[in-house]
């Protein structure tokens, strides 16, 4: 079981409170948890990525047990520690603009 | 007895206003979607409960929402469909330009600001305007400027590419807010009939149901673009119809105000005794289709009304000839403005005139203009303002 953080814009658009858990088979990278949460909550699709270019919205940056991985390849493994839903994995807003 | 129901955009969400025929009492609900930018919510003329809303971020991207009850509450359209393989089909935020093979001239670039050529790139929907014969479709007036069709409640999108294939396309380029196709008329006369208009490439009218387009921009005189007198490159505002005389249509540019009585084959100046030409709203009177709102702002450099006078002006000629509208607006220190979506007329007996401004006021007249009060004074900066009349 795979724990994800959302933004609370994104929690209110996918009408969710606190973590969102999914099911995400082997192997566990960014791709298939991003996959996976636009496939149960279909109203975030274009909101964490773009629609064409499957891109990060630039605002937007991914982190997981303290370590940003915003930069990482999309389909480069997870750290253990998400994998096993011991640690979260973060969809966090850019502290920018007002 | 009739109510009216208005529906306004903010910088942080969006408010819905309702009072009865009398327009003196309002209830204010909201904010809807707080924290996101509202460019635009209209409803549906067929069924007044559909509204469509633009809802948008710098963080999160477009978001389509939808109400089926006046705007109690809203869904993104297609996201209550089933979790799995389906659920990835839904696009109701989905808006890609059309670059197939069918529209013969696949077009990625129009003019940058340093007159090198930029790719075509998504950024949000300015204007919603739903049909006026079926409630499931809906067009959309995008930034990057294209204009896209729903016919199936707003679930998915799809782009009408003869408008930025028709030639000019490459020569369009933004005006200091975007190159935004910020304004969709359509006609209730013929329903092939279609006018947009963009800032800053100008106006288009299609006669064939959005197949093909043409530049109706002839008459316009902007010194501010090499040719002034160009085709297009025109930074229109805002253009407005009432829908009783389809083929006369009143223009906000830049600079200038404008009418035509030819369906925008051509264009002629009536600006008058106007205090000054600049602006961005322009509306026509329910009723009386000669009778036209503007808000005068003082250039393109200051955004705010002259004299910090707040004045809405009225011409019941159609134009050239001007009179001040004062009369419970704000006539001292007031540096507020009217953006190009934020007015509208409801179609009660007695027109009723509204209008929003950056300060976070939208203003009501139950009587044409005469007199103004604030339905609400103190919300975040008003992007849009449309009115549905209610029995």
């Amino acid at each position: 079981m795979i724990r994800v953080e959302l933004p609370q814009h994104l929690r209110t658009l996918a009408r969710v409170s606190g973590e969102v858990k999914l099911d995400v088979a082997d192997p566990v990278t960014q791709r298939a948890v991003l996959d996976a949460l636009e496939a149960r909550y279909p109203m975030l699709q274009g909101t964490i990525r773009d629609h064409v270019t499957q891109q990060r919205r630039p605002f937007l940056r991914f982190f997981a047990c303290a370590e940003d991985l915003s930069h990482e390849s999309p389909d480069a493994l997870l750290p253990e520690a998400v994998a096993s839903g011991t640690e979260p994995f973060l969809i966090i807003g850019a502290i920018a603009g007002g | 007895m009739s109510k009216v129901r208005v529906l306004v955009g903010t910088k942080k969400g969006a408010f819905v206003l309702t009072s009865d025929g009398k327009r003196e009492k309002w209830d204010v609900s909201g904010p809807y979607f707080a924290g996101w930018e509202l460019y635009h919510l209209k409803g549906s003329p067929v069924d007044p409960n559909r509204i469509y809303a633009s809802q948008c971020s710098g963080w999160f991207g477009q978001v389509i929402q939808r109400s089926n009850d006046g705007g109690k509450t809203w869904e993104a359209p297609g996201g209550d469909i089933k979790p799995g393989p389906e659920a990835m089909k839904s696009a109701s935020n989905k808006f890609v330009y059309d670059g197939s093979a069918e529209t013969g001239k696949p077009l990625t670039t129009h003019q940058w600001y340093d007159g090198t050529q930029h790719p075509w790139e998504f950024k949000r929907v300015w204007h919603l305007e739903p049909s006026l014969t079926d409630p499931d479709t809906v067009y959309a007036g995008v930034e990057d400027a294209a204009l896209f069709r729903s016919s199936d409640g707003g679930k998915s999108w799809h782009e009408l590419p003869g408008l930025r294939g028709h030639g000019t396309g490459p020569r369009w380029q933004p005006g200091a807010g975007g190159m935004c196709l910020h304004t969709i008329i359509l006609d209730p006369s013929d329903p092939k009939r279609i006018y947009i208009a963009i800032s800053a490439a100008g106006a288009f009218r299609t006669d064939d149901g959005g197949t093909t387009w043409k530049p109706i921009n002839k008459g316009l005189h902007s010194q501010y673009i090499p040719d002034p007198n160009a085709e297009i490159g025109h930074c229109v505002h805002h253009v407005a119809m009432n829908p009783s005389r389809p083929g006369v249509l009143f223009m906000q540019k830049h600079w200038d105000v404008m009418r035509s009585d030819d369906a925008g084959d051509s264009w002629q100046e009536v600006s008058g005794n106007l205090p000054t030409d600049f602006g961005f709203v322009i509306d026509v009177h329910s009723h009386e289709p000669e009778t036209i709102y503007v808000v005068p702002i003082k250039s393109d450099g200051e955004h705010y009304p002259p004299e910090g006078k707040l004045r809405v002006y009225r011409s019941r000629s159609g134009g050239n000839e001007w009179e001040a509208l004062t009369d419970g607006l704000p006539q001292s220190n007031c540096y507020v403005n009217v953006l190009r979506d934020a007015m509208a007329v409801d179609s009660l007996d007695s027109c009723g005139v509204y209008f929003g401004t950056t300060g976070g006021q939208v203003y009501a007249s139950a009587d044409a203009g005469d007199s103004w009060s604030p339905i609400v004074r103190d919300l975040p900066a008003v992007l849009s303002v449309e009115v549905q009349t209610l029995p």
